[in-house]
């Protein structure tokens, strides 16, 4: 029994490292990376926690996980159970122990931080939710008294799920609306398929349609409906639409034809399935030598995905140093195993093109570091006369991305700030009108999947006691058409 | 969901399909598209709605037979289900009484330029609409554009019915003859639009034309359908379609345009081989 490790012994064990697909087979592939934990992997890891009271884990964890319990769950050999206790506050576990960057949530709190590596928490729930997930565990789940209130979800990326998902579970009818084909947010379109396979999006969407909840798809709300019409049609509205425009550098020469702004060159590749063109009608066209542009995780994915479609040579062009870089440590790790190459402190000033309109190069100036900025970060100054031409025939611009006004636009008295972002009170998620709530990207720009879950919780939370407490969207907006 | 209702050749490889989607045609206004997708493994395609009918809630598509994803969608038949369809996007076409207006379609074009011309001639203007295309057989829906308008012209490039020639010289002809045209539509293949935006300059009649780009999404997403209009990037998707033709920069839009040429054709003929097994 795990009970009878006694701790000196626990805390000798080193982390347990996860297998990976070998870098050189792997970039032929969109095969997942890691490849998870086996059970003894998962017990031996597990049997290190020291089931800390109070656990300083848990606080790290905007999904509100019972951390040791779970784990606790997993030394015993109980999956099951410890799935079914992730469940219990986390709709999304297999995504999360993937793409939720635990090093900066709950493994930074670990107390083995002291003195060596933390619990692979992540590695953890991702073993249970693929255990559960092969045998199909269900969730039993008390009769749900129905509440009768309608809430409506604007948007299937994570935060709208969980809101969903923990709406459902407290007797909530709940319609998702989601603008593309298929459910998922930027789980679907924008993280690739060797990072977050796509069947694990579609299980974890079907449990939470298991609940109850309602998904349109191909409905844009704004152009199909605006938000001043579901108002009329729901109780609460959470608007989780995501910060999905992609934004340029506004340099010359950024409308070549293969100049690809890293939203369509993933959404190509991994919502519409283009690395499999043309089994599936969708085209992407990949150069010989690619650069991408900047160094959050969205460029490693562009880059990375990039080098799997048969570029040549991929670097990455970022302003400002390794150190700065936005992405998960992980995530470059992996990028540098597989041949990309990265060139910091360099600008890209103009975008060099023929006249049929292909790329035949960038233009870029050497940066160095100055005095920090408003971020904390040293900033980047440009070295005059460093100017150089990198030769390559494809750019990807994955510079970040920012609001689309259309949802916005429809929303009478739904305050967003200068950048189009939705003005929310961070604990209820609440918007400056009574009703209606938002979260993720969209109220905050591009950040990371496991803040929109903790914002889909939130709201979930805070939309129960907006209704419990007699409120309804649709009676006072439909009052106020009446008397206006 | 979106179930074809009707479905009509209307000429040699073009197909006009009515599609039950109540909710777009209770939205939908001229100058507005649909995304379109045939089955699971396909594009997203933009199609102008070509007309709709808010009270059967249908809209219409027409579409001429280019590609893999467009010859898939002509074999669908009626009672077939589309995959998807997305919409209204875009913005609608700004209808206003203008005076006398000129609106003009080439090929498919005709088919985005009805129901603008049919709102603009509703909302007091007098329209004079030109409708063109290489031969006779090609003319579209030559009936309801002379309902839809105050004057129908038409042209085929080889003289097979209507005058002799291209639309973009009768347009020319008609701006030499009136004096008083406010406003110009012009919807058809790029070089045609391009053509149409350089007769009225001249004259210094503003010139709408609607920008068929490639899309994926079609909601502001992907920026793939980018263009340069006035020294600015535009989303064709949200910005548009319809923008004032003396400002675009029309090289850069057709290079774009071409992108997928080679890609495309691989797949299309890829699918005609496996569909001629």
């Amino acid at each position: 029994m795990a009970d009878m490790i006694p701790t000196p012994e626990r805390m000798k064990r080193s982390q347990r490292p996860m297998p990976e697909q070998d870098p050189k087979k792997r970039v032929r592939n969109f095969d997942e990376v890691p490849l998870g934990y086996t059970a003894e992997d998962a017990i031996y890891e597990a049997q290190r926690c020291l089931q800390c009271d109070p656990p300083p884990c848990v606080e790290g964890c905007p999904a509100e996980i019972h951390i040791p319990q779970f784990i606790q769950e997993i030394v015993e050999e109980n999956f099951a159970s410890a799935y079914l206790d992730i469940l219990k506050t986390n709709s999304l576990p297999a995504m999360c122990g993937r793409v939720c960057p635990q090093e900066e949530q709950c493994q930074r709190t670990c107390i083995y931080n002291k003195k060596g590596k933390p619990i692979s928490i992540g590695r953890l729930e991702r073993f249970v939710s693929d255990w559960a997930r092969k045998q199909d565990t269900k969730e039993e789940l008390p009769e749900i008294k129905k509440k009768g209130k309608l809430v409506a979800v604007v948007g299937s990326g994570p935060a709208g799920l969980t809101c969903a998902a923990d709406l459902a579970k407290m007797g909530y009818e709940v319609t998702i609306f989601e603008a593309l084909h298929k459910p998922g947010g930027v789980l679907t379109y924008g993280i690739p398929e060797f990072r977050l396979p796509k069947k694990i999006v579609e299980y974890e969407v079907d449990k939470i349609k298991e609940l109850g909840v309602k998904l349109v798809t191909n409905f844009v709300v704004g152009l199909t409906k605006g938000v001043d019409e579901l108002a009329m049609e729901f109780d609460a509205i959470f608007l989780a639409n995501g910060a999905g425009a992609p934004q340029f550098m506004h340099i010359p020469g950024e409308n070549f034809n293969d100049v690809y702004s890293a939203n369509e060159f993933l959404t190509r590749s991994n919502l519409m399935r283009a690395y499999k063109f043309p089994e599936f009608d969708t085209p992407i066209k990949v150069g010989k030598k690619v650069v991408v542009i900047g160094a959050g995780n969205v460029s490693m994915d562009a880059a990375r995905t990039a080098l799997r479609l048969g570029a040549k040579e991929v670097h990455i062009v970022y302003r400002r140093t390794k150190e700065e870089a936005p992405a998960r440590a992980e995530e470059i790790v992996h990028a540098e195993e597989e041949g990309i190459v990265f060139d910091f402190l360099t600008l890209p000033v103009k975008i060099l093109g023929d006249e049929k309109g292909n790329v035949t190069g960038m233009e870029c100036i050497e940066m160095r570091l100055g005095e920090p900025d408003e971020s904390g970060r040293r900033k980047p100054l440009p070295i005059e006369g460093s100017n150089f031409v990198m030769q390559v025939d494809m750019v990807v611009n994955a510079i970040g991305t920012t609001a689309n006004p259309i949802v916005a636009r429809s929303a009478t008295s739904v305050q967003t700030n200068k950048r189009g972002y939705f003005t929310v009170d961070e604990k209820t998620r609440a918007t400056s009108r009574e009703g209606i709530f938002a979260g993720g990207d969209i109220t905050r720009g591009s950040a990371t999947v496991i803040s929109a879950i903790g914002d889909g919780k939130k709201a979930a939370r805070a939309i129960d006691s907006y209704l419990s407490s007699g409120g309804s969207l649709r009676k006072t907006s439909l009052k106020k058409m009446k008397s206006s | 969901m979106h179930r074809i209702i009707t479905k009509k050749k209307i000429a040699p490889d073009i197909i006009s399909l009515d599609v039950e989607a109540p909710l777009i045609a209770k939205k939908a206004e001229p100058g507005q598209f649909v995304i379109v997708m045939t089955d699971e493994r396909g594009e997203r395609i933009p199609l102008t709605i070509a007309d709709y009918d808010r009270k059967k809630g249908l809209v219409r598509i027409v579409f001429v037979v280019v590609g893999k994803t467009t010859a898939k969608l002509s074999l669908m038949n009626e009672g077939d289900e589309l995959f998807s369809l997305v919409g209204p996007l875009g913005k609608p076409s700004k209808i206003n009484n203008y005076g006398t207006v000129v609106t003009v379609g080439g090929g498919t074009g005709i088919a985005s330029i009805y129901p603008i011309t049919r709102n603009l001639k509703e909302a007091g203007n007098k329209v004079i609409a030109i409708i063109g295309a290489r031969t006779r057989d090609l003319i579209i829906m030559e009936e309801e554009m002379r309902k839809a308008s105050t004057e129908l012209l038409i042209t085929t490039d080889d003289g097979s019915y209507g005058r002799k020639g291209f639309v973009t010289e009768l347009l020319g002809e008609v701006l030499r003859e009136k004096k008083n045209v406010k406003k110009v539509w012009a919807i058809g293949p790029a070089p045609m639009m391009r053509a149409a935006s350089d007769v009225t300059k001249p004259y210094g009649i503003e010139t709408i034309v609607s920008l068929n780009s490639i899309m994926v999404d079609g909601t502001g997403m992907c920026g793939t359908c980018r263009v340069t209009v006035n020294g600015e990037t535009k989303f064709v998707c949200v910005d548009g379609p319809e923008f004032n033709g003396h400002l675009v920069d029309w090289p850069e839009f057709m290079n774009r345009l071409a992108r997928y040429e080679q890609l495309e054709k691989l797949s299309f003929e890829a699918y005609r081989r496996e569909r001629g097994k």
